[in-house]
Parts: structure tokens; C-alpha cells; sequence
């Protein structure tokens, strides 16, 4: 066991970013206030991405009010498969994925059933802010539901694997794809439970991944290696990542998107404060990176094109 | 944006607080530990004398700035007498004066003091003296009693000692019984030992003292002769009767009016007896005292002042800040989890109506009992307002159970929980449940067991009585704690479960290479 300050001494050496460091010099500095709402509400930020033309799962229904829960059954009983979501909530609290129907009931996508009332009683919930950030009132969307690309068959659990590009005014950083596992129950939350797995930004292969904070290179439920995996579509996602700085104007933000089987990459949603464990499923810090973009800043060189500003990303920031 | 800005501000900021806070340590003498005693004196003059016919009029001199004491309350007893106080220079005396008196007369003059520092310095410079003549004999008189005294002395200190035993001698020489054939107060007889110091060109001056001895009655001051050392540049003091030098311990400076103690006009047989009594004083309310008697305003615009009630209030909202603190640290340096940002406060508060583990114990018993109704409510559907006044209810119910259960069981503490802060409670339940559902029951309990064992080190922390002590009498304490807050504000160093959750990649072997670009 080492001690606790070359631990720190080496972590630093690393440029490993911490949660004070993060939030003092980059979410604090970076990012304004007053753009907050454009990330934190996914209807907005469904909105900026459309007008940006930027793709986005398409939206089915809103539900704003009580009694429009009634209405809502009314609205999707054609769809088999659709996702409900919280506008305001964080995490992949709340969300609710019916892949499908048995008579009244809904079926989840981890297999259970759900009635009705219970599918109102959860709505309620969501609209009176159980599961939105401050827990003030929220309003409830109902959305596409992803078919996820057959290449993470192998490698995910149930659930809908996703990627986040951590994008640094608009130069996409770094990068990992986050797996659901058993244990996560079928989300693509870290903490949960679900695996990290850190991509190479100039290749888009796949390098080394992170179970809680345990470095893995194979998926511990179906036990295929998680290494190497070529992730499709590589430099439109990257793009993707690099627009989101025009839609929302957040300096420092995480890109959650996810690859559908046919429509491709589709933004699920924004993030003001990313998670830092995306440095652990790629092994590297992200102050190095983060410098570098800031190094441009001071010169005055930051690109107002997102093409230019991708391929100086992938010029610089390879995952080894 | 600037960290200077900040760091200036948050110097600026200490130095303000730290200032304050010495000015009223050193200064004003508030004492820094809780239950501080001062050792204080009560000491009383009391004057008595034969009323003459006609009007009387009594001059005391009373204590003007004590070196090394401090007064703090004084009081005159002299009835149907007319009262009047008279500043000298460096003197202050108390004059009474009545038209008509019959029978003995006692007059009181009352002082509590207590003692503020240890030593007593007067380096004050004499003007150089110069010698009278006098007639004759008394002029051969002087000069031979000088004469003999300088044979046996090395300097001026000794020489005055030795004339002082002179003139205090049972058998005294011809020369002194001269000297001293008309005099019959003690005053007259040290002036002599003054004056004749004068006539050798040596400075000296008479002042009377007290020693602090606890004594029922029939003290009496005791005069000093002070005489300056030219080489030494310093007074040195001897007792005018027996011409020891140095002032004993426990000495009060009575008076250094070079004029006797008192004078009653045209009755030589007043006497004052003076009486000393010793007690032991909060600190803190003698400090009180005293800055009464030297300015009302410092006092009146302090906590101290407040009624008791608004004190005690004040007492404990003082400790609140103590204890964000000390969340602030275990928070964003340690980087432990809580439910909500000051709930771990709230509920430290809460415990100091319950003691620290029958807090723990009672919260954590009310917490599972509250989320067992609470996941039975989820099977009922309610809706979030409805659910939370339900769980409130509840949770009232649970409290009084509680209390009648552990006072049934001749457990007292349980009485205490209804003082509790029950939306505390039923929130934490809420928080506790949704936790529970979405992130799993380890993960709620994990945060559950952070808030918990944060408001329990607050708790502590809040309840050391130095700290509370010092807070309540020290307020601007607070803006130290401020300053630091402000500092800390942009700590952007890692936190230490940060380093146990990171320690994998210190020891991946890969580093960070983004110098070597890939083509």
C-alpha cells in the first residue's frame, strides 16, 4: 500500500482531475448560469439540438399537468416501445423504458410488469419533482425508444449502453461507453454498477474499462472482452460531441449519446458537471487535456469549427 | 476570479476577527476558558472621629488608578453628609462635610478591585529637588542627623532607609527628638524623612498602600517613601516605618497624594481603619463589571447584555456556523456523503437535547420505523405532498411512542425526543426511501451512516465547552472561521476518498501522454 500523498503526488502527476478542481476551475469558470436550464431541462435541450440539427430521439408526448396522465395512455396506445423520462432529472432517475405491452400492462425493460396505476402512481411522482434536481415541479417526456447497435450485443446487460464525449469548449476531450451490467440493472450509470470503458478519441477503438474501481478488460456478466471494440460511426460522434458547445454554450459539458440501430447516434441528453470517473475507465487524467484546450484559449486560437476543432482532438488526445 | 483577491480578503478578514478578539483578551480582560475565577478584593475604609461644634469637614484620599488593580465598583456611606469628590493631580479624594454632628461619626468609603496585572511601574522622572534653609537649631539639627546617616550608606535607597530607622527609633537621638518634638501623625514624621531627603538634593515622595491581607478591621496603610535612583533611573520604594525596601506582595497603591490619608479639620484624633476581604469571582462577570464601570457602551453593545433567554438563544445559534464548518471539511476535504447540505447540522443541533448516542439510537430507531411505514405507503400510491404529511404524522406518533415507552422504562432520555425536529426527521425518511429505491438499500444506508456520523463529530465539536465559551464571549471568532470558509471555498485538491477511489490508476503504469501525439 502506498501512502496517501504519493498517491495524491502521482495522481496529480497524472493530471487526474479532482471533484474541487473540477468544479472550481472548469464547471465554476466555464460554464454560465444562466445556460444551466438549456442542460438541465431535456426538453430544451431536445429543442437547441433540433434547431442545431443535431439528432435527437424523436419526442412522442409532454405531460405537464396531473390529469394529462389520463390523456397520455390515449397518446402512446399505438406505441409498443417508448421511454418516459423526468425533463429535470439527473442520473437516470425516474426513467422509464416499456419495451413492450401485455394487454393494460406495460412491460419494463428489465422483464417486470407494470400496471397501470402503478405506471400513473410513478408518473405523479415524476411530475411532483421526486426525481428532478432541486425537487421542484417537473413535467414529464415521453420519447423514441433507442434500438441499441447489435456490436455492444456482447458486451452490455439488458440495458441501453451510452457514450459520453466530455466536450472542453467544444474540442470533445475524452471519451468513454458506459455499459450496463446485472448489477446496475440494466442502467448506464457508473455508480451504479455499470461499466466505464474508455475510447481512444483519434481511433474510436476501445481500451480498458472500470467496474466501480476495479480496471477490467472483460464484461463481467457475459465475460466478452470489452477491449478493442471498434465503436461505429467513431467521427460522427465526435462531431456530435463538438456541436454540443454551439447548442448550449456550457464551456465544459458531458454528451450523453446513443448509437440506434438504424438512425444512428442520437443525443440523450446534456451534463454541466460530468462525472469524473471517465478518467479511470481511461486510465488518463483529463487536466493534461483540458490544458491544452486552455493553452489554445490564451493564444486565441480556439476554432469556431467544430470540423477543425475534432481533428485537433484527435491530433492530441489518444487513450494509449 | 483572482485567488490574491480572495487570499487578501480572507487576511484581512482573520486579522479583523483575530484582532478583536486579543483587544478583548488583553484588553478588557475577558477571560478565555469557561468558568475562569478572578481572585477579587473588597476592601473598606472606615473613618471615625469626635464631632467638633459646628460644621465638620472630612477629606479622605481614596484610590485614582490603582497600578496593577482595577476598580470596579465603588460605593460612599455617609449619611446626612454632603459628598463631594475632588480629582487632584495623580490623586483623588472624597470630601464630606455636615453643618451640625452629634456622637461618634462613621463614614464608609467601599471599593471592590481585583487584580488586572502583576506589576506596578512608574518610571515617571522627578524634577530635580532643591534645599530650603532653615533656623537654627533645627538647621545644625538636620545637617548632624544627615551628617551621621551618610557614614553608614552607599547610595540614596540605603541612605533614606537608614533615616528612616533613625527617625522611628525607640530610642531616638537628640537630634530627632528635636526634629519631631511637635508631631503627632505618622504622615508628618515621613514628610520630615522627605524633606530632609531634599535638603541632600535626593527626590523623593510619599505614597500610602494597602497590603491585601484578609483582615476583619484595624488595618492601617502603610506609608512608602519612593526615592529616586539617578543611576538606575527608577524610583525605588522603602517602607517609611522601617525602611525595608520593595513593596510586599499583594501591595494596593492607596494614595500618592503627597498629603496625609485624611484630614478632618480641626480634629487630630479622626481615625481611619481600613478592612480587606477576599472572594473568588466568575471572570467573565467581573470582566463585566468592570467594562460597566469604565464604559457602559462596549458592554451595551455585546452579546453579554442581552436578556438571558435571547443569550441562551444566541448560545447555541453561535455553535450552528461551528458545525456547517465542520461539515464543510469532512464534506469537500474528506469527501463523505450526506443526505442534503445541512441536515448532518440540524440533526447535531438536534442532539444536544438528546446527548450523542441516545441521539444515534433514537434517529436511527425513528428512521426505521418511519421508512417501514413510508415503503409501505409506496404500495399505496399517494402523492408526494399527501405522502410527506402522512410520514410527518407518523413520525409525531413515533416520538411520542417513544418518549411514553422510555419513560415507562425509567429512561429519561426518550422525554427529550420530543424536542426533536420532527420535519427533519420525516424529510430524511423521504430522502432515505427514494435513495433507497433508485440506488439501492447500500447505497441509502452508506449516506444515511455519512450524515449521521458527520452530525455526531459536529455534535462533539459543538459541545466542547472551550469552544462554545469562546464563541459566545468572542463572536468575531466567527469571522476567522469566515475567512478560512472563504479560503477553503476554492480548495481544488483532491478530497481523500477521491485518493482511495483513484489509488488504482496511481498505480497503473500508463501515464498520461499527450505530448506524443499519435499521427
Amino acid at each position: 500500500m502506498i501512502g496517501l500523498f504519493e498517491v495524491a503526488r502521482r495522481l496529480r502527476a497524472k493530471g487526474l482531475m479532482g471533484i474541487g478542481q473540477r468544479n472550481a476551475e472548469f464547471v465554476l469558470a466555464y460554464n454560465q448560469r444562466r445556460f444551466y436550464p438549456r442542460v438541465d431541462d431535456k426538453l430544451i435541450t431536445k429543442t437547441l439540438a433540433l434547431k442545431a440539427e443535431l439528432p435527437v430521439p424523436e419526442l412522442y408526448a409532454v405531460v405537464r399537468e396531473e390529469h394529462e396522465i389520463e390523456e397520455l395512455h390515449e397518446k402512446i396506445k399505438d406505441r409498443e416501445q417508448f421511454v418516459v423520462k423526468p425533463a429535470h432529472g439527473s442520473g437516470g432517475d425516474g426513467i422509464l423504458v416499456i419495451t413492450g405491452r401485455r394487454g393494460d400492462k406495460y412491460r419494463r425493460s428489465n422483464g417486470s410488469f407494470m400496471n397501470r396505476d402503478e405506471f400513473d402512481h410513478h408518473l405523479s411522482n415524476m411530475l411532483s419533482g421526486l426525481f428532478s434536481l432541486g425537487g421542484q415541479p417537473d413535467h414529464i417526456l415521453v420519447e423514441y425508444c433507442v434500438q441499441f447497435d447489435p456490436i455492444f450485443e456482447n458486451v452490455s446487460y439488458k440495458g441501453v449502453p451510452d457514450i459520453r464525449i466530455i466536450s472542453f469548449l467544444g474540442y470533445p476531450a475524452m471519451a468513454m461507453i458506459r455499459l450496463p451490467t446485472r448489477l446496475s440493472d440494466g442502467k448506464a450509470n457508473l455508480h451504479q454498477g455499470a461499466i466505464g470503458v474508455g475510447i481512444d478519441i483519434p481511433t474510436g477503438l476501445t481500451r480498458r474499462g472500470v467496474w466501480g474501481t476495479e480496471i477490467i478488460k472483460e464484461h463481467p456478466d457475459t465475460e466478452s472482452s470489452i477491449v478493442g471494440l471498434q465503436i461505429p460511426r467513431w467521427d460522427d460522434l465526435l462531431m456530435i460531441g463538438a456541436k454540443a458547445f454551439e447548442l448550449c454554450e456550457l464551456g465544459y459539458v458531458g454528451v450523453d449519446i446513443v448509437l440506434d440501430k438504424q438512425l444512428g447516434p442520437l443525443i440523450l441528453e446534456l451534463n454541466a458537471r460530468p462525472g469524473l470517473a471517465i478518467q479511470m475507465a481511461n486510465g488518463n487524467g483529463l487536466l493534461n487535456r483540458l490544458r491544452k484546450i486552455q493553452e489554445l484559449e490564451q493564444a486565441k486560437q480556439l476554432s469556431k469549427d467544430p470540423a477543425e476543432r475534432v481533428a485537433f482532438s484527435k491530433a492530441h488526445f489518444p487513450t494509449l | 476570479m483572482k485567488k490574491t483577491q480572495l487570499y487578501i480578503l480572507a487576511l484581512l478578514i482573520a486579522a479583523l476577527g483575530l484582532s478583536a478578539f486579543a483587544y478583548k483578551w488583553k484588553v478588557l480582560k475577558f477571560p478565555v476558558a469557561p468558568n475562569e475565577q478572578t481572585e477579587i478584593w473588597e476592601i473598606q475604609a472606615r473613618v471615625e472621629f469626635e464631632p467638633k461644634k459646628g460644621p465638620n469637614k472630612v477629606t479622605l484620599q481614596i484610590p485614582n488608578n490603582p497600578p496593577g488593580y482595577a476598580v470596579i465598583n465603588e460605593n460612599f456611606l455617609a449619611r446626612d453628609y454632603g459628598m463631594s469628590i475632588e480629582p487632584g493631580k495623580g490623586s483623588r479624594a472624597v470630601q464630606w462635610q455636615i453643618r451640625r454632628a452629634r456622637g461618634v461619626q462613621a463614614l464608609y468609603y467601599r471599593a471592590t478591585i481585583y487584580r488586572d496585572q502583576h506589576e506596578v511601574i512608574d518610571a515617571a522622572e522627578p524634577k530635580p529637588v532643591t534645599a530650603k534653609t532653615y533656623e537654627e537649631p533645627f538647621a545644625t539639627a538636620r545637617a548632624g542627623l544627615l551628617d551621621s546617616v551618610r557614614e553608614k550608606s552607599v547610595d540614596s535607597a540605603s541612605f533614606a532607609g537608614e533615616l528612616v530607622r533613625r527617625l522611628h527609633d525607640s530610642n531616638p537621638s537628640q537630634e530627632v527628638q528635636l526634629l519631631t518634638e511637635t508631631f503627632n501623625s505618622q504622615h508628618d514624621t515621613v514628610k520630615l524623612a522627605k524633606d530632609l531627603l531634599a535638603d541632600r538634593q535626593i527626590a523623593a515622595r510619599i505614597i500610602y498602600g494597602l497590603e491585601l491581607v484578609e483582615q476583619d478591621a484595624g488595618n492601617t496603610l502603610t506609608p512608602f517613601l519612593q526615592v529616586w535612583d539617578s543611576d538606575q533611573k527608577t524610583w525605588r520604594t522603602l517602607n517609611a516605618i522601617n525602611g525595608v525596601e520593595g513593596f510586599p506582595e499583594n501591595f494596593f497603591l492607596w494614595s500618592t497624594a503627597q498629603k496625609p490619608v485624611l484630614l478632618v479639620e480641626d480634629n487630630d484624633d479622626a481615625t481611619v481603619e481600613f478592612t480587606a476581604k477576599t472572594s473568588l469571582d466568575d471572570a467573565l462577570e467581573t470582566a463585566k463589571e468592570r467594562l460597566r464601570a469604565k464604559d457602559r457602551n462596549l458592554i451595551a453593545y455585546s452579546l453579554l447584555d442581552l436578556p438571558l433567554d435571547a443569550q441562551e438563544v444566541y448560545k447555541i445559534l453561535l455553535l450552528v456556523p461551528i458545525g456547517a464548518f465542520i461539515m464543510l471539511l469532512l464534506r469537500n476535504i474528506v469527501g463523505i456523503k450526506t443526505f442534503g447540505t445541512f441536515m448532518p447540522v440540524l440533526i447535531a443541533l438536534a442532539f444536544n437535547w438528546t446527548g450523542v448516542i441516545a441521539g444515534f439510537v433514537l434517529f436511527v430507531v425513528i428512521i426505521s420505523l418511519g421508512l417501514l411505514v413510508r415503503f409501505y405507503m409506496e404500495r399505496l400510491k399517494l402523492l408526494l405532498v399527501p405522502r410527506l404529511t402522512a410520514v410527518l404524522i407518523v413520525v409525531v406518533l413515533l416520538m411520542a411512542m417513544v418518549s411514553v415507552i422510555s419513560h415507562k422504562l425509567d429512561q429519561p432520555v426518550g422525554l427529550n425526543v420530543a424536542l426533536f425536529p420532527m420535519i427533519i426527521l420525516t424529510m430524511t425518511i423521504e430522502r432515505v426511501s427514494v435513495a433507497w429505491e433508485e440506488r439501492g438499500a447500500g447505497y441509502a444506508i452508506r449516506q444515511a451512516m455519512g450524515s449521521l456520523i458527520i452530525a455526531s463529530l459536529a455534535y462533539l465539536v459543538m459541545r466542547e465547552p472551550h469552544l462554545q465559551h469562546l464563541i459566545f464571549v468572542f463572536p468575531e471568532l466567527l469571522l476567522v472561521l469566515f475567512a478560512v470558509t472563504l479560503v477553503l471555498g476554492r480548495y481544488s485538491g483532491y478530497r481523500l476518498t477521491e485518493l482511495f477511489r483513484f489509488r488504482n490508476l496511481a498505480k497503473d503504469p500508463i501515464a498520461e501522454s499527450s505530448d506524443k501525439a499519435a499521427p
